[in-house]
């Protein structure tokens, strides 16, 4: 059984479709890295995905298991299953560092906030952010904020962790080191959907690449496949462009 | 003038005034003080109401913005007035103190919902994605998140509105409730001096309002700053 089936998957902002029909199927411990133009939808999917843009057409399955997202149930259980970092961060600015981490086992999942601490720490220490629990989200650079972000994540303990353009609002110098933590986390098993214009990591990390454009799929396959032997013109086009680039 | 008020002032400063006048003074401030905290707790109630995405909720919804729009524009003593004249309706004797309560609370809940939804708009949207994900309610997402980011937006217009709704508390003596501004005319139509008896009223106006604006003023340097309080 997949770990996530997606099939006919539609969503449209207003009058505008942004995902046209979208089938994708992820393995457990699978990485996949959604790379194509501006407004493929690639992100979009991710919003769907967590239900904050809920799907007009199309199924989702966990586990099997359809999702209804117009159910505010379904779609709770889902989130604890499925965690989202994004581009912006989105880092509580109101809260520490410790206290972005920690806030929502502790005070949305009710664990124990000694427990949740002691694993945040070490988590945190983990992406070498050991000496800033206490800082402020505005007192930390963009790489440190993003990676504080995917420990919040990861602290939810998900299944699958969808990772939303992580180092496109980074200076080049601090983009490694958050692709260094997602190196770490496809390494430990982690199901993961990454949407990236950074081929190499993609190259390198993912399991299988799929390659959108309006919308749709154009291409899936092995990372050697999709930017070696691309079987579509449009995913050679956009590799040669961005290689070149 | 100050000639009049010096031969005045022995007449005036009599036991029985000072009482009339600390007993007008207590009843505004305490106009006030139920307009601004009942009124600052509808309004949140009015402004999480308005936020909220629920389709089964969607005539609570047009209920608080009906209600927020209409009393943000209907003037104060027009809402008194309707406010006096719906509980004289109901046969019952309700007490003016209870007339003036309702009205000045209808009225800083619908002008605070405003300032206070305000607030909420001011915090980025990513915010209430990230807090949405992560699976918060929208009382946690807005107790944890939005408030505390919210407040250093609604503090100074909500301060502001404060002290502007002390003065207007004075428009219940237009039914009768006896606070400062009607004491102020009582003393004056007993034939006191208007700079005399209006002065005094002024000063004590003034006695109340002002602690409010350092209090606001507090609230807003410690709440600019802790944020960055180093632990």
């Amino acid at each position: 059984m997949h770990h996530l089936d997606i099939a006919g998957l539609e969503a449209r902002y207003g009058d505008h479709t942004v995902l046209s029909g979208i089938d994708m199927t992820v393995g457990r411990a699978d990485v996949i890295g959604l790379i194509g133009p501006s407004g493929s939808g690639k992100s979009t999917i991710l919003r769907v995905l967590t239900g904050l843009l809920p799907p007009v057409a199309g199924t989702v399955k966990l586990d099997g298991e359809p999702v209804n997202y117009a159910d505010a149930a379904q779609v709770r259980r889902l989130r604890d299953r499925i965690a989202i970092v994004f581009q912006q961060y989105n880092l509580f600015q109101n809260m520490s560092v410790l206290e972005n981490v920690c806030v929502a086992p502790v005070k949305i999942k009710k664990r124990p906030r000694k427990e949740v601490e002691e694993e945040a720490r070490l988590l945190l220490e983990k992406v070498g952010l050991g000496d800033k629990l206490k800082r402020y989200p505005d007192e930390l650079s963009g790489g440190q904020q993003q990676r504080v972000a995917i420990v919040r994540a990861l602290a939810l303990r998900p299944e699958i962790l969808l990772l939303d353009e992580v180092t496109a609002a980074l200076d080049p110098e601090l983009v490694s080191e958050v692709l260094d933590t997602v190196r770490l986390l496809a390494q430990e098993g982690m199901t993961m959907l990454i949407v990236s214009h950074e081929m190499a990591f993609i190259r390198e990390v993912a399991s299988r690449v799929v390659f959108m454009a309006g919308g749709r799929v154009v291409e899936a396959g092995a990372p050697a496949q999709i930017f070696d032997a691309p079987a579509e013109a449009r995913t050679r086009d956009f590799v040669s462009k961005i290689l070149r680039h | 003038m100050l000639d009049q008020i010096i031969h005045e002032w022995p007449r005036f400063a009599t036991w029985y005034n000072f009482i009339f006048i600390a007993k007008a003074a207590g009843m505004t401030l305490l106009l006030s003080a139920l307009g601004c905290t009942l009124g600052t707790g509808i309004g949140l109630l009015l402004a999480v109401t308005r936020v909220t995405k629920a389709r089964w909720l969607k005539p609570l919804r047009l209920l608080a913005f009906v209600f927020t729009e209409i009393f943000r524009r209907v003037p104060f003593l027009v809402t008194l007035m309707l406010c006096f004249f719906a509980f004289q309706a109901t046969g019952y004797d309700v007490p003016l103190f209870v007339v003036a309560a309702v009205s000045v609370t209808v009225i800083a809940g619908a002008y605070l919902a405003e300032i206070i939804r305000g607030g909420f708009k001011s915090v980025h949207r990513n915010q209430w994605e990230a807090a949405a994900t992560m699976n918060f309610s929208l009382i946690d997402t807005i107790r944890l998140v939005v408030l505390p980011q919210a407040w250093r937006i609604v503090l100074p217009p909500a301060f502001g509105y404060f002290v502007m709704f002390i003065k207007d508390t004075a428009l219940a003596s237009q039914i009768g409730v006896i606070e400062l501004t009607y004491v102020g005319k009582v003393l004056n139509n007993k034939g006191f001096s208007a700079a005399l008896s209006f002065g005094v009223i002024l000063i004590v106006y003034f006695i109340i309002s002002y602690p409010l604006s350092r209090l606001g003023a507090y609230l807003e340097a410690r709440l600019a700053s802790s944020r960055h309080r180093r632990a």
